[in-house]
């Protein structure tokens, strides 16, 4: 039996699909959970953090690293064995990204916007045809997927979309624009790759219609479902980034606990001054809530359970935690955390864009207050 | 085609800070991160390799050790072993088995599974033994090449390529034997995520040491188990001669 409390009103008892499960801890889970954990801190280590820096310094897609990933199952997680992915879980999926995104931030993001933005709504709503057509192909990390769902005009004002697809007979023609697409370089090489702050090895550029013509069949559900499709979608994708912030957030850590306890000022390491460890506290505390909210809600949607409200909360806590970890993180090493010898920097760059995507925190609080408000509604 | 045994060992990892318990009877195990001993990582790699390159037919997994040291099992028929055995030995008994006891154990094993190549890590990273490989190839009677960095398979038997003190030393053996695996032999895979999930699929036999007919009767008393002594600080000296009469004084000379 798996007790959480759901909101101060009510406490509901869950009891799993096979087994009792404790998620309070990697070490509570399953060998499963533990030997992908083991993949993906030994694949990011030896694999990601030594050139992360590299991608970063030359906005560098780190191609030969995904690959790797799709070989080891990572671009496909909860995709069914049948069709090419690993047919494992989305806690799984938050413990892999999680690990994936502390070895490297950007390589975090390809993984995540293939797994839920655009292999998640072809499993949930995609005939099998276009499930043959466009997932198994996108499995093994040779090509990926992207999302394009932001335009100019509108950002969080999803609903005010103006990009059109009109019924030419046997055909869709798009007109429009899509920009801040992730993987959009990758997936259809159109448009100026942006210069951003930070996640600099994932490339982010704008998608351009013009009477772009594609095939009657490509529409995925029924039309008219479309903002639908996307909404459920973005909040798989919340889980995928709140991972990735959770990763940025504990390579924050490491980075600040590493130096705290070597750095010696006023006669001894700064890790013995209480300032430093109230930071650290302040900053594992963050970290390990975070940790918490993601896990409850990948357990949820696993188990079939509603998560909107959970996913949001998960997502505006680690985005909210890298922010604040990085931030401390830069504090501690001092003019250190200011250089780029040190990932540091690095970690602050890459955390701040988790707050803006897949739903600005901003919009996170209005879902939260939007489901708080309906659970009290009864 | 050959039937590969590797043994497994379930460790503490290589990363943690080892601490040793107040009373001195050992190191803390409990709740401390623990996984497959390095070299055996290594000797898993080389008997799924040939499983990949046609030289084998099957690869058996062993480990000796609590019910934890199944998640080491699970680990090594992630990688690709076929089916793994799992002989449980708890407690006392666990804490004072020995090379002998385990080469013991696996030189059973490999009789009764036809095993016609034994692979195992050089030396495990908590004892540093380096005992079960020679040990169970004297009692099977069979040829070993141990602190292998190279393993070739040819109709003939083995070609081993040793590390040893002085470079590198080609031996060649007939089949059956047994091989120890040395750092440089491979770099072991990550375990995929399709095979961690087809892992759960694969056998795991659990059984004890009486079955096997292995007295685990302990051979050795732990008397204490202490911190190796806190280095002592160095003093630079001004010149050759005071450096030589220092050395002299303590006797190093």
């Amino acid at each position: 039996m798996l007790n959480i409390l759901s909101n101060s009103v009510k406490t509901f008892v869950f009891s799993a699909k096979k087994q009792s499960r404790c998620i309070a801890s990697l070490s509570a889970l399953s060998d499963t959970y533990q030997m992908l954990y083991k993949t993906c801190r030994d694949f990011a280590e030896g694999e990601l953090k030594p050139h992360a820096a590299k991608y970063d310094k030359n906005h560098e897609y780190p191609t030969e690293a995904i690959k790797k990933m799709g070989d080891l199952g990572l671009m496909a997680i909860a995709t069914p064995e049948e069709l090419g992915g690993a047919g494992l879980d989305y806690l799984a999926y938050a413990i892999a990204l999680e690990e994936i995104s502390r070895g490297c931030a950007s390589a975090g993001v390809i993984m995540s916007v293939n797994n839920s933005l655009y292999l998640g709504p072809i499993m949930h709503w995609g005939t099998d045809k276009q499930k043959k057509d466009f997932v198994t192909p996108f499995c093994m990390g040779d090509i990926v997927g992207c999302f394009a769902l932001s335009e100019p005009g509108n950002g969080s004002d999803a609903g005010a979309a103006s990009t059109t697809a009109k019924d030419g007979g046997d055909r869709w023609i798009l007109n429009g624009t899509k920009c801040w697409i992730t993987n959009g370089y990758e997936s259809l090489e159109l448009g100026k790759k942006e210069d951003k702050l930070g996640i600099r090895g994932s490339s982010t550029c704008s998608l351009i219609f013009e009477d772009c013509e594609i095939p009657k069949d490509s529409i995925l559900g029924e039309p008219g479902f479309g903002f639908k499709i996307a909404m459920m979608t973005l909040d798989a994708g919340r889980i995928g980034i709140a991972s990735q912030a959770l990763g940025i957030a504990q390579a924050s850590l490491d980075v600040a606990v590493e130096y705290a306890s070597k750095r010696i000022a006023f006669g001894k390491p700064i890790s013995k001054l209480q300032t430093i460890q109230n930071k650290l506290a302040d900053m594992a505390l963050q970290l390990e809530s975070a940790r918490l909210l993601t896990w409850r809600a990948a357990w949820l949607k696993d188990n079939q359970k509603p998560y909107i409200k959970e996913a949001a909360m998960a997502k505006l806590a680690a985005s909210e935690a890298a922010t604040f970890l990085s931030h401390q993180c830069i504090q501690i090493l001092g003019g250190m955390g200011y250089v780029t010898d040190m990932p540091a920097e690095r970690h602050y760059r890459d955390a701040r864009i988790t707050e803006i995507y897949e739903g600005t925190s901003e919009i996170q609080r209005l879902v939260i207050a939007g489901q708080v408000l309906k659970e009290y509604s009864m | 085609m050959a039937r590969v045994l590797v043994g497994v060992k379930r460790v503490i990892d290589y990363a943690v800070k080892i601490r040793v318990k107040p009373d001195k009877s050992g190191v803390v195990t409990d709740g401390v991160k623990h996984s497959m001993n390095p070299f055996d990582e290594i000797a898993v790699e080389e008997a799924v390799r040939m499983k990949e390159k046609k030289l084998a037919s099957e690869v058996i997994a062993v480990s000796c050790g609590p019910a934890q040291s199944q998640e080491t099992l699970r680990t090594a028929l992630a990688m690709g072993a076929d089916r793994a055995i799992h002989v449980e030995v708890v407690g006392a008994e666990y804490e004072t088995m020995q090379p002998i006891h385990v080469a013991k154990i696996l030189a059973k094993l490999s009789k009764d599974e036809k095993a016609d190549i034994v692979i195992v890590g050089k030396q495990a990273i908590d004892d540093d033994s380096n005992q079960t490989a020679q040990m169970t190839a004297a009692l099977l009677d069979w040829p070993q090449g141990t602190f292998a960095s190279k393993v070739e398979k040819t109709d003939a038997g083995l070609t081993i390529t040793r590390e040893i003190d002085g470079g590198l030393e080609t031996i060649k053996t007939k089949v059956p034997a047994v091989i120890s695996a040395d750092l440089r032999l491979n770099e072991p895979r990550y375990a995929t995520l399709p095979n961690i999930m087809k892992a759960k699929k694969k056998t795991l036999k659990k059984m004890t040491a009486k079955d096997l007919g292995v007295d685990l009767a302990p051979r050795i008393k732990i008397v204490s188990v202490e911190d190796p002594p806190v280095r002592q600080a160095g003093s630079i000296v001004p010149d050759v001669d005071t450096l030589i009469s220092k050395l002299k004084e303590g006797g190093h000379v």
